[in-house]
């Protein structure tokens, strides 16, 4: 019996060994990749313990701050965006449930304190020391009274939209709105499944034909191309013929002979596409390539919420630079071409600039948690569009529009303001793409913008112009 | 190896004292620890705990010096030092429930001090085999009839505001009465009486009981709606028929019946379904139903490495106040204790229960009566094997089931119904040393 009883505790003592062996597997084998996985909530948990720093508008309004709280036994940080859904696309989030996006995730280092420079290795060392952790304030360039009321045109209107504002000097990001828009405090997991898809920073990630607003594209083209002057006659007919199909003027109106400059001023479509079949399609892709078409801006913001702006497939791919294109629609922003509203605001910020192209910039300053200034960005030039002497010429031209053209819903007593109407055809009847782009003052800028409402019956000079007007009055009420 | 020959050469019960020593610093250094990495002020309570603690078990030390002389040093402090351990992560998480447990522990006690009173010469129990094979019945009868469904499995009953897990008695019983039947019976039983294919087996009326243990441990896995009691009921049997006969035959024919039952049975039953899925694939859905828990489980315990967080310093609980795993105090107590642990201390509580299990078929070979020998690895084998099917269902290496660690986890059935197995042993180890010295 006795021997017995010792193979029956060896069986069990080899059982017993084997959890031993499983656990060594877990604890020292797969700690790491389990560490890395996703759903491992003890990552996020771990995340809470550092308090991330507040981001903070140019005027002062909290938009994300952490608030402190108790887990286990120990301090963590949760976050609160004090504004809701004013600027919640390019804010973003630091969620639990989410993940991170927007500023939140781009900025996230600073936030964190767990940037590669000298103070991030001291905040390590505080890390394994178990002390709390505290990350740098970032406070940006948005304008939080002109944020309020872009958002406020836009849902009082109840439409999908954006509105974006750039100083053109530095290419600070002043506004940047998006509806429909969601509070990030309760609202996150609702709108991860909205099919409004209010997550979607449509500035930087909605893709829409532009319409007229591209005749400034097309004109640096034909401009710095020497293929026309502002002076140039053309016949202006209603309609012409493009790619087998009749290309018409807005309501089929006829014009009779003009010139260049006037053709931009009134928006006429038989003009623009002469001139691009003039210009040719190398041509014009290489203005385009300049002006930052077919390649995502590089800036302080995650790169998948950046989309680039170009000419796509029906499967929603960017064409390669040959790929046949019917040339003269795309001179009157047609076509297969789509941009977004951020892409168009650098457009206008090119001409406001003398032709260059800035870089946007969300970030005014980070402040370490002892108040001192740890970076303040200097404006990047991306390269120019267009020579100097163009820009002038389309200041000229854009400041008409707004004075006895198209735009005229846009002007703003005692401040001289630019731009350009483009009202696209979606496809679906009684359905426009209203856009609105430009600048003010027309020189020496401090604001170029573009403004973009989806899906709307009226046209860009109706819808998109007015919303402008407001912007700029909260803008300058703001700086005089 | 001086030391230890000087160890070795000290009475017995100094033996135990200095052992049960040795286990308060633990149980006092556990608390402070957890105390100071929780609590923002010096709080007395917790030490107050401890002395508690202390005091318990050296009134079981003096009672076993007095009435047990010649008993095991070793299963007293091992208990000590595994109920320290339980006691500790269980205040981590909520120090109520750590008073209910400290509580149940001093019940434990007082029970393990009737059990070695009543039952000094363990050959008075013999006598009661039949009884307690009938109330062992009764028990599993009532958790299936009256038996309240938690977390998918139905182990306990509700009495008055007690929740009960007859289960724990039941199993004790269970050893109880097949160690006087195996006893009686072994001969019969290992003497096969007709050939069937050449292969020996016992008359019918012989091997019954052991078919209806077969059929019953079935019938429990269903009604229970728990793997992990019924293979572990199964396999007590299983050993001890085993001891008993040493026909491996019939180890591999239970084993397989059971296995092809189990396989059956398992259709029928949803919630042992989910936890098999759970068990083999955790990692598709980690949210669902079955794959949370033991993923949780995997998370924590990976999270505290060889080392560990420390005591108090792990991340068990949620912002909410409850545990990040559900059942965390009860079920998942394991991974409490390789997280905050870490492997050392998960490895130290592995070896302790071997070591229990090492003392207990110690105690059995050294028995000189077959009912004393059948009793003691049967109840050896019930802790062991109890810890494997747990530990090994929170670490992935079986399907989870809802069992408990003995002496560790929450819970007054459980820590009880283990305190009188551990006066059980010390109660075959005197008769056995007694008759040997």
């Amino acid at each position: 019996m006795n021997r017995r009883i010792g193979n029956l505790f060896i069986v069990l003592a080899v059982g017993l060994l084997a959890l031993i062996g499983m656990t060594t597997y877990w604890q020292v084998w797969a700690r790491s990749s389990l560490e890395a996985r996703q759903a491992n909530v003890r990552l996020v948990y771990r995340d809470l313990a550092i308090d991330r720093g507040a981001i903070v508008s140019s005027d002062g309004v909290t938009l994300a701050e952490s608030k402190p709280g108790t887990l286990d036994g120990r301090t963590v940080y949760y976050r609160h965006y004090p504004t809701a859904g004013l600027a919640a696309q390019l804010v973003g989030y630091s969620s639990l449930l989410a993940g991170r996006a927007g500023l939140e995730r781009s900025l996230d280092p600073e936030l964190t304190g767990s940037t590669g420079d000298l103070a991030g290795v001291v905040n390590s060392f505080d890390r394994m020391k178990g002390d709390t952790v505290r990350g740098d304030q970032v406070v940006l360039r948005l304008n939080a009274a002109a944020q309020k009321v872009a958002m406020e045109q836009l849902t009082s209107l109840g439409v999908r939209g954006s509105v974006v504002v750039l100083d053109p000097s530095s290419g600070g990001i002043l506004v940047m709105a998006s509806t429909p828009t969601y509070d990030p405090n309760t609202g996150l997991e609702k709108a991860l499944s909205d099919p409004g898809s209010p997550l979607l920073n449509r500035a930087t990630q909605g893709l829409y034909p532009p319409g007229s607003t591209f005749k400034v594209v097309t004109a640096a083209s034909a401009l710095d191309a020497g293929v026309v002057t502002p002076d140039t006659k053309f016949p202006g007919p209603a309609c012409i013929n493009s790619g087998g199909q009749p290309l018409c003027n807005y309501h089929g109106h006829a014009y009779g002979p003009h010139n260049f400059g006037y053709a931009l001023i009134h928006s006429i479509n038989t003009t623009f596409a002469k001139v691009g079949a003039e210009l040719g399609q190398d041509k014009l892709e290489a203005t385009m390539r300049g002006f930052g078409f077919f390649s995502r801006f590089p800036w302080d913001y995650p790169p998948e919420q950046t989309l680039p702006s170009g000419i796509f497939n029906r499967s929603g791919n960017m064409i390669s630079a040959n790929a046949p294109i019917d040339v003269p629609r795309v001179a009157i922003g047609q076509e297969r071409l789509l941009a977004t509203p951020l892409q168009m605001a650098e457009v206008a910020a090119a001409v406001a600039n003398g032709g260059q192209i800035i870089q946007p910039e969300p970030v005014q300053e980070v402040r370490a948690p002892d108040g001192s200034v740890v970076r303040r960005p200097s404006p990047v030039y991306l390269g120019r569009a267009m020579t100097t002497e163009t820009a002038a010429t389309l200041r000229g031209l854009m400041k008409q529009v707004v004075d006895e053209g198209t735009g005229g819903a846009a002007a703003v007593a005692g401040l001289d303001v630019a731009g350009k109407t483009g009202t696209a055809e979606t496809g679906r009847a009684g359905k426009n793409d209203a856009w609105f782009i430009g600048f003010a003052p027309a020189e020496a800028s401090r604001y170029a913008f573009a403004v973009l409402v989806e899906d709307v019956a009226g046209t860009g000079g109706d819808v998109a112009a007015p919303i402008v007007a407001a912007v700029l009055r909260a803008l300058t009420a703001l700086t005089t | 190896m001086t030391p230890d020959r000087g160890f070795l050469r000290l009475p017995m019960r100094n033996r135990e004292l200095s052992l049960i020593g040795l286990a308060l610093l633990i149980t006092t250094a556990g608390f402070a620890a957890v105390q100071l990495a929780r609590a923002q002020e010096f709080a007395s309570s917790p030490l107050i705990a401890a002395a508690f603690f202390a005091g318990a078990y050296l009134v079981a030390h003096l009672v076993v010096r007095f009435t047990l002389p010649d008993a095991d040093p070793y299963v007293l402090p091992i208990t000590a030092v595994l109920t320290a351990i339980g006691l500790i992560e269980i205040y981590r998480i909520d120090a109520t429930l750590a008073r209910d447990q400290g509580i149940w522990i001093l019940i434990g006690l007082a029970l393990f001090i009737g059990v070695i009173i009543a039952f000094r010469d363990i050959r008075r129990l013999e006598t009661l085999r039949y009884t307690c094979g009938a109330l062992a019945v009764v028990l599993l009868l009532a958790t299936i009839t009256l038996g309240a469904q938690v977390n998918g499995a139905r182990l306990w009953i509700r009495i008055g505001g007690l929740q009960i897990q007859p289960g724990e008695f039941a199993k004790i019983l269970l050893v109880i009465f097949l160690a006087g039947y195996l006893r009686e019976r072994r001969e019969v039983l290992a003497a096969p009486t007709r050939k069937l294919l050449g292969v020996g087996i016992p008359a019918l009326r012989h091997s019954l009981p052991l078919l209806i243990i077969a059929g019953a441990s079935l019938v429990l896995l269903v009604a229970m709606n728990d793997l992990g009691s019924s293979l572990l009921f199964y396999v007590i049997a299983l050993a001890m028929l085993y001891i008993a006969t040493g026909r491996l035959l019939f180890v591999a024919l239970g084993g397989g019946l059971f296995a092809l039952g189990a396989a059956a049975a398992v259709q029928i039953t949803p919630h042992v379904q989910t936890r098999i899925d759970g068990w083999l694939h955790p990692w598709a859905n980690e949210q669902a139903q079955c794959c949370y828990q033991i993923t949780q489980s995997i998370y924590t315990i990976a999270d505290g490495g060889v080392l560990g967080a420390g005591f108090g310093r792990g991340l068990i609980l949620n912002s909410a106040g409850g545990t990040i795993i559900p059942f965390a105090q009860t079920d998942f107590i394991y991974s409490v204790i390789a997280n905050e642990m870490g492997l050392v201390g998960a490895a130290a509580v592995i070896l302790l229960y071997l070591l229990l299990a090492w003392r207990g078929f110690r105690i059995a070979t050294t028995a000189d009566d077959g009912f004393s020998k059948l009793l003691a690895a049967g109840l050896a084998t019930a802790v062991a094997f109890q810890v494997f099917v747990i530990v090994g269902g929170v670490i992935r290496l079986l399907p989870l089931t809802g069992l408990t660690l003995p002496f560790v986890s929450y819970g007054g059935s459980s820590v009880t119904a283990n305190f009188a197995i551990a006066g059980l042993l010390l109660c075959i180890s005197q008769r056995a040393n007694r008759e040997r010295v």
